[in-house]
């Protein structure tokens, strides 16, 4: 495969939140603001570089038989690092991403590009990959946080964690008291997200349908 | 006597419905939307999780406070806990292949799939910040009990959804979600108690 086809297919063909439905925890809990959504993709990408490019490194030197824990020991080597450069550099975003912070380590998209690519392909085939899927989950988390944020809160805010400003700024699309101010709680994250995926879902079959004619 | 029923029963409904690992905070999506298709696995699968997440509760509260908190190297908590949870899993399939035939079958196929799921993970970083061991446990019984209730009652729901006359975009997953969603909102009903 070219390495161009092996980066664009993460993004929106085999994207692992949208299509592969891969990665849901962190999906839901992270996307009430556009900032920790964006800010948790950056760790993601980090870790799943990282993860994928050692994983590929030294396939030859583990035994298949553990080669899961083996991968996960590797992953949960990235994530502590992430996490503390996390903990020292945007502590804000550290307090707003809590405990899924940690649960990286066991996020699907991470094992299963360790399991299903870079066990099997060479490191510069397995980082570009990594940077293909870890795009492709930044697009997804950014879809679901956009939507989110701006139906429950009537516009989109910067500089409360990400990139901490005095004065954060408030691109404001409507007034907040026509905001429909469930979308930022638990269950609205359910229901926005079922309704992304049935759109894909429609669009895909409309395609493909389209193709047949 | 009250004086302890009281707040044991307090942490267990806060942890279990009010606090609800699934619907409030996001813990263990993937096997609520992979596995609960049928009833019996899905408590087989709950069961299974309830089991370890105990377990592996029981031994990272202490790894934790005796071991990573004096030696003042609290950030490795994750690497340290995943791979207690990973071999206590290997761990307990193997006694449980050897010892019950019929538990192996019931659980057998779940118990793999427990490593990585998140739920436990979750419930055992959180329970570090415990007070005590018995809070740290009361917990996490608490967390597998809901967890529990939610794949019972969510398997009984998509059981229904399987026969009935669904917009073809939303079959799978996304109905699911949504059915999720307004789970979600019915418990969120519990908070304004």
């Amino acid at each position: 495969m070219k390495t161009k086809q092996n980066l664009l297919k993460g993004f929106f063909k085999e994207n692992p939140v949208l299509v592969h439905v891969l990665g849901m925890c962190s999906a839901l809990a992270v996307t009430k603001s556009v900032e920790s959504a964006l800010g948790m993709g950056l760790l993601v990408l980090m870790v799943l570089i990282g993860s994928n490019v050692v994983v590929s490194l030294v396939k030859k030197l583990i035994p298949n038989e553990v080669r899961i824990p083996c991968y996960i020991v590797i992953i949960a080597l990235f994530v502590t690092i992430v996490k503390l450069l996390c903990q020292v550099f945007l502590f804000n975003l550290y307090e707003s991403l809590g405990v899924f912070l940690s649960l990286i380590v066991v996020n699907c998209i991470v094992l299963g590009r360790a399991e299903a690519y870079a066990s099997k392909n060479n490191v510069f085939d397995s980082f570009i990959d990594a940077l293909g899927m870890g795009i492709g989950y930044i697009i997804a988390m950014l879809i679901i946080s956009i939507s989110r944020e701006i139906l429950g809160t009537g516009g989109i805010t910067f500089g409360l964690n990400l990139i901490p400003l005095d004065n954060p700024v408030t691109l404001q699309i409507f007034p907040p008291q026509f905001a429909l101010s469930f979308l930022v709680q638990p269950p609205g994250g359910f229901l926005c997200l079922g309704i992304i995926l049935a759109i894909i879902s429609a669009a895909s079959t409309r395609k493909r349908d389209g193709d047949k004619v | 006597m009250s004086q302890i029923i009281v707040p044991v029963l307090l942490a267990l409904v806060t942890s279990a419905i009010i606090n609800n690992a699934v619907l409030m905070q996001f813990l263990g999506i993937c096997p609520f939307l992979g596995v609960s298709k049928k009833m019996d696995s899905s408590i087989g699968m709950s069961a299974a999780v309830v089991f370890i997440m105990i377990i592996s509760s029981a031994i990272t509260y202490p790894i934790y406070k005796f071991i990573l908190e004096p030696a003042n190297i609290g950030f490795m908590s994750t690497l340290t806990f995943i791979l207690v949870i990973a071999t206590l899993t290997q761990f307990v399939e193997l006694i449980i292949k050897k010892t019950s035939k019929g538990l192996y079958k019931s659980l057998g196929i779940y118990l793999p799939l427990i490593a990585t799921n998140c739920i436990i993970l979750g419930v055992v970083e959180e329970n570090i910040k415990a007070s005590s061991f018995g809070t740290a446990m009361l917990l996490t019984l608490g967390t597998g009990l809901g967890f529990a209730l939610i794949m019972i009652l969510f398997s009984s729901i998509i059981m229904h959804l399987e026969t009935s006359n669904i917009p073809k975009p939303f079959k799978g997953v996304p109905i699911a979600l949504i059915t999720a969603g307004l789970l979600a909102l019915a418990f969120s009903g519990f908070g304004y108690l």
